[in-house]
C-alpha cells in the first residue's frame, strides 16, 4: 500500500516554514519515528531553501510543490519548482565543508547539499518542461508495521 | 526572534527563545546576537534548549555569531536538543564549538585537575 500526501506554497522563507511544518505533521501522522522525521525535515528544508535562494533568485517567488509517497520501507519526497535549473543541469556534489580552519575562515554556508546527500539514500533530479523535479528517498521503518496483504 | 541574557560572574548566558533557527530568521538571529554581545564577558554561552529545529542557515548564523565575538572571546553551546546536535555532528561543527548537554553543565566549575 502506498500513502501519498501533497502540499504547495510560495517560495518565500516564511511560506516554506509553514509548508515544511505541514509535511512534518503528515510524516508524524503516518507513523514515521520522530528521529527519522527530523532527518527528513533537515534534508527537505535544505532542498526547499535552495529553491527559495537559488531557483527563484532575482525573480518573483513562484510555487514549490511537495509530494510524498510512503511505501512500506521507504519514503519518496519530491520537490518541484518552476525556477532556474541547476547550473550545468547537475546537482551539486555536496562535499563536506572544511571546518579544520582558523575561526575567521569557518564556513557560514555550503552545508545544504552535504546534509541532503548524507541523509537521503537516493537523490534524483530531472528538468522537464521548465520545472525542476528533485526526488529524495529515505529508508523508513514505520512505528506500527503496515498490515500484511 | 527573542534572546534573553543572564550575566554570571564570568560568562554571559544568551537564551534563544525560539523553536526554530531557520532561513526565515537566520539574519535576524545574527544581528540580534551582535547587539546582545556587543560588550561583556569573554565567555558567551548560547542556551539552545528551546530550539527544536535548525537548518544550515541557522548553523551558519551561529558560526557568524561566534566570529563576530572576535578572537579574544568564546562562544559555547548548551542544551542542544537531539535534532540540533545531529546537525552539528553531521557537519563536524561539534568539533568547532564546546557543546554542553545542559546549561548547568556549561556553568559548572571546572574539574579538580584544571
Amino acid at each position: 500500500m502506498v500513502k501519498t500526501f501533497a502540499c504547495s506554497f510560495t517560495a518565500t522563507n516564511l511560506d516554506a516554514r509553514s509548508g515544511i511544518s505541514s509535511v512534518v505533521t503528515q510524516l508524524r501522522t503516518l507513523g514515521i519515528p520522530g528521529a527519522r522525521v527530523d532527518e527528513v525535515q533537515i534534508a527537505l528544508t535544505e532542498a526547499v531553501n535552495n529553491v527559495v535562494e537559488h531557483a527563484y533568485e532575482g525573480a518573483a517567488p513562484g510555487d514549490v510543490r511537495i509530494r510524498g509517497e510512503l511505501y512500506p520501507e521507504r519514503l519518496w519526497i519530491s520537490i518541484q519548482d518552476a525556477g532556474a535549473p541547476f547550473p550545468d543541469g547537475e546537482l551539486p556534489e555536496g562535499k563536506p565543508a572544511d571546518v579544520s580552519v582558523a575561526t575567521e575562515n569557518l564556513p557560514e554556508g555550503g552545508f545544504g547539499w552535504f546534509l541532503i546527500r548524507e541523509l537521503a539514500s537516493q537523490v534524483q533530479y530531472e528538468r522537464t518542461d521548465g520545472s525542476n523535479n528533485l526526488s529524495l528517498c529515505f529508508e523508513i521503518q514505520v512505528t506500527s508495521p503496515p498490515a500484511k496483504v | 526572534m527573542s534572546l534573553t541574557t543572564t550575566m554570571t560572574d564570568d560568562a554571559q548566558i544568551v537564551k534563544v527563545n525560539a523553536e526554530r533557527i531557520d532561513a526565515a530568521m537566520a539574519i535576524q538571529f545574527k544581528e540580534d546576537m551582535r547587539t546582545e554581545t556587543e560588550s561583556g564577558p569573554d565567555r558567551v554561552i548560547l542556551d539552545l534548549s528551546d530550539v527544536q529545529f535548525i537548518d544550515s542557515s541557522g548553523l551558519g548564523a551561529i558560526v557568524a555569531a561566534m566570529k563576530q565575538l572576535g578572537s579574544a572571546r568564546k562562544l559555547d553551546l548548551a542544551g542542544l536538543t537531539p535534532m540540533v546536535e545531529k546537525v552539528f555532528r553531521l557537519t563536524r561543527m561539534d568539533t568547532v564549538f564546546d557543546l554542553y548537554g545542559t546549561l548547568s553543565d556549561a556553568t559548572a566549575p571546572a574539574g579538580a585537575n584544571s
